[in-house]
């Protein structure tokens, strides 16, 4: 039992810190979400620079290899700056899905790119009647002489527009819910039968319905044993899932804080309205929901490489619901206590909001992990 | 960073557990683990039979008798005490006056007093709330006046836990009434067999006597029964909560409580199938385990950050309030779980139901207590307000 961090994380954490302070401060991320792409390469290179996108990256292939701790204390310090960039799916979930699937030839080619910040790879899995189902995959793959061919249609890719390249998955054996019978590929976002309809997501992220009609890639456009790919998009999305909520305890506690400076500085009726007992014991409240958060996000970090995926799942189920009803109550309230104000574009905390939002619907929403939990309980 | 207990951690563990399964009495640990109130003599029964293994006082030091135990092992032993079956260590000596008495008595006290609270000889009660005064305890009435060597003690405690089996209570007592509230309090410590005291149980509405109103009467104290300085029982008093709330939380006792209403959830039926199943039902008890697993990762933070700073901070409250949220909600889905069958009251022969049902609408009504006493909920709130938002 032992909560204290290695010198060398905590120089980690200080420098993701310092740089999201100095680097991110709103009025840049304004400009930012301004910008064609809604995200900055310079940023990127920045994050690139710390070796930040070689987290999940072994050494020998130009990433610095660290644990799940590392990535605990980055993604708690971009929820704090609301980062945009595609760190979620390009660094964590696709680099964890070419680092475990991939053949020695995949990782050399694509991870020291990433690791670097030279390629943006996004996973392409989920589907229009998928919701959170992660086996739910009905885009097929069909043999095509040495390759294959894929159709089908994958709803809000995250940072789909910027990728060089998604990863698909998709059915070449199997039922549509089967676990059995999910393949990946690597395929290039401007191949022939690739179509994006873009857009910006409610927290100011981009991403797009993704299109593949008769797509034809090579038999090495694989990645992993053919029709094997699900235990371990399960296993990169619970890593994910650490990370998000990670990222959703650093911008809790920024909503908290926020909000707190507000209550202290606002005055009505002669005084500050931090000294209104409603208004204390309400941001007492948010206080047990941002710690309860920091415990799980904590045991999602360390669990979420954890090798028995029911063990695995069950915690990582526990802490997104946890999380989940946390960035509702805190986001909500950090609004309430906010005032008019709080609704405001220009004003932080509704970013906070909009993004706390967010966090809780992706890669499963309180509801459909509640109900992962029970199963894993044999309930 | 690593949520797992030590190797060494973990062989306490075993240690723990191998006493408790061999020590511990079968009708005590019945008891405990159906939720049946247990009584004076299990309490002093368990905590002798620690008290010979060199395990009466957990949370001491080892020159006052203590086990010396760093808080994480403190932890590990109220939970697996907690699960094993064991009544939980009361309180009042141990946890309150004991620490008050090392660290702000005279060697005389220290002498005199701590060695029969680890032995379980005396059984100690807290003489704190008075019927004008409960969350404002400060604005306390009842007096004690100087008299030669003697205090004279006149008023009334309320909500005194187990005084009727108590052989000393621990005051606060108003000995300067011109100065601020606070400043004229002291902290006495008085023999309940003292002349002039008199013991009214209250009932309350699970039928059960657990708390009392304590009277005064010129009850005559003598003055080597003062802890510390006159007029300074307020900052004892203060030390005395921040330890009270230590392990508040009560991680240990909830998942033996989880554990008993998945049985008994299981064992019921709707619909033909376990209520367990009820995704409706089975949703409710999710969201408290998933509550409690958070919980303890938190008072584990807390544990090591107070081992740390060697003092108990006021994330204590966070605790207090979590963990007694929890505990009623327990309460009250055992109760749901039985449905018409929670209430019949447990009368004289054979209960009507399931023999787990007779006693679970009383326990969610005694329960009740737990957001009440220790500081009140929204006193705990007021305390995160001041001490961790800086409100």
């Amino acid at each position: 039992m032992d909560f204290n961090l290695t010198k060398e994380q905590e120089q980690l954490s200080d420098t993701v810190q310092k740089f999201v302070a100095r680097q991110y401060p709103f009025e840049s991320r304004k400009a930012i979400l301004k910008s064609k792409d809604g995200w900055s390469r310079e940023i990127w290179a920045g994050l690139a620079e710390l070796g930040l996108l070689g987290l999940q990256v072994p050494e020998e292939h130009g990433g610095i290899g660290a644990g799940a701790i590392e990535t605990l204390l980055t993604m708690t310090a971009f929820g704090r700056g609301l980062l945009v960039e595609p760190f979620l799916p390009s660094a964590i979930l696709s680099t964890v899905l070419i680092r475990e699937l991939g053949s020695s030839t995949q990782q050399e080619n694509h991870l020291p790119k990433m690791a670097a910040g030279e390629l943006i790879a996004v996973p392409a899995h989920g589907e229009p009647t998928a919701r959170y189902e992660l086996a739910h995959v009905s885009t097929s793959a069909s043999r095509d002489g040495d390759g294959y061919v894929l159709t089908g249609e994958k709803s809000v890719v995250l940072h789909a527009p910027s990728a060089d390249l998604l990863l698909v998955s998709a059915r070449t054996s199997g039922s549509i819910d089967s676990e059995a019978g999910i393949s990946l590929f690597l395929v290039p976002r401007d191949r022939e039968g690739v179509t994006l309809r873009a857009y910006p997501t409610l927290d100011g992220q981009r991403a797009a319905e993704v299109r593949l009609e008769e797509v034809k890639v090579s038999r090495d456009a694989l990645l992993g044993p053919e029709g094997e790919a699900f235990s371990a998009l399960a296993a990169a999305f619970d890593v994910g899932i650490a990370a998000l909520c990670a990222e959703a305890t650093g911008a809790l506690q920024a909503s908290l804080d926020a909000t707190i400076e507000y209550a202290k500085t606002r005055k009505q009726f002669g005084q500050p309205i931090g000294k209104f007992q409603a208004l204390q014991h309400r941001m007492a409240d948010m206080l047990m929901h941002v710690e309860q958060a920091r415990s799980m996000s904590y045991l999602a970090a360390v669990r979420c490489t954890e090798t028995n995926a029911k063990v695995r799942g069950k915690s990582l189920s526990a802490a997104k619901v946890l999380i989940g009803q946390a960035c509702r109550f805190v986001g909500q309230q950090a609004v309430q206590l906010h005032g008019g104000m709080g609704m405001t574009d220009e004003l932080m905390i509704s970013h906070h909001f909009r993004r706390l939002t967010a966090i809780e619907l992706t890669l499963g929403d309180t509801e459909h992990h509640l109900e992962k939990f029970m199963r894993s309980e044999g309930l | 960073m690593d949520l797992n207990f030590t190797p060494e951690e973990q062989a306490f563990r075993e240690e723990v557990r191998a006493f408790v399964h061999q020590g511990l009495p079968p009708e005590i640990r019945r008891k405990v683990l159906n939720g049946v109130p247990i009584s004076r003599d299990d309490h002093i029964a368990w905590h002798r039979i620690l008290g010979a293994h060199g395990w009466g006082a957990p949370s001491w030091p080892t020159n006052f008798g203590g086990t010396g135990w760093d808080p994480v092992r403190e932890y590990i032993f109220e939970e697996e005490s907690a699960s094993s079956g064991a009544p939980r260590l009361l309180p009042f000596g141990l946890r309150m006056v004991g620490p008050v008495i090392m660290t702000f008595g005279d060697v005389a006290q220290q002498q005199r007093f701590l060695p029969r609270i680890a032995s379980a000889e005396d059984w100690w009660c807290q003489g704190y709330s008075e019927p004008g005064s409960g969350s404002d305890l400060a604005s306390l009435k009842t007096s004690a006046i100087r008299e030669g060597n003697e205090y004279v003690v006149n008023g009334q405690k309320t909500w005194i836990t187990l005084a009727q089996h108590a052989d000393w209570i621990f005051c606060l007592v108003r000995t300067d009434p011109r100065v601020k509230a606070q400043a004229g309090i002291s902290f006495l410590l008085i023999d309940m067999k003292s002349p002039g005291i008199t013991v009214r149980p209250i009932i309350t509405m699970d039928g059960g006597h657990e708390v009392n109103e304590v009277w005064f009467e010129d009850v005559r104290v003598p003055i080597e029964n003062l802890v510390g300085e006159e007029n300074s029982g307020w900052t004892y008093a203060k030390f005395l909560l921040g330890h009270e709330r230590t392990n508040i939380a009560g991680v240990g006792g909830s998942k033996r409580e989880l554990q008993r209403l998945k049985n008994i959830a299981a064992s019921e039926r709707k619909h033909g199938k376990p209520l367990l199943e009820d995704p409706w039902f089975g949703a409710r008890v999710a969201q408290v385990e998933i509550e409690l697993m958070a919980l303890e990762i938190t008072s584990l933070r807390v544990v090591s950050a107070d081992a740390a700073r060697k003092a108990p901070g006021p994330e204590a409250s966070l605790l207090k309030i979590k963990g007694t949220e929890i505990q009623q909600a327990l309460s009250e889905l055992m109760m749901q779980a039985v449905g018409p069958y929670a209430l019949p009251l447990q009368d004289e022969g054979e209960a009507a139901g399931p023999a787990y049902a007779p006693q679970l609408a009383a326990t969610y009504c005694n329960f009740r207590k737990t957001s009440i006493y220790g500081g009140s909920n929204e006193i705990q709130k007021n305390i995160i307000s001041q001490w961790l938002l800086r409100l």
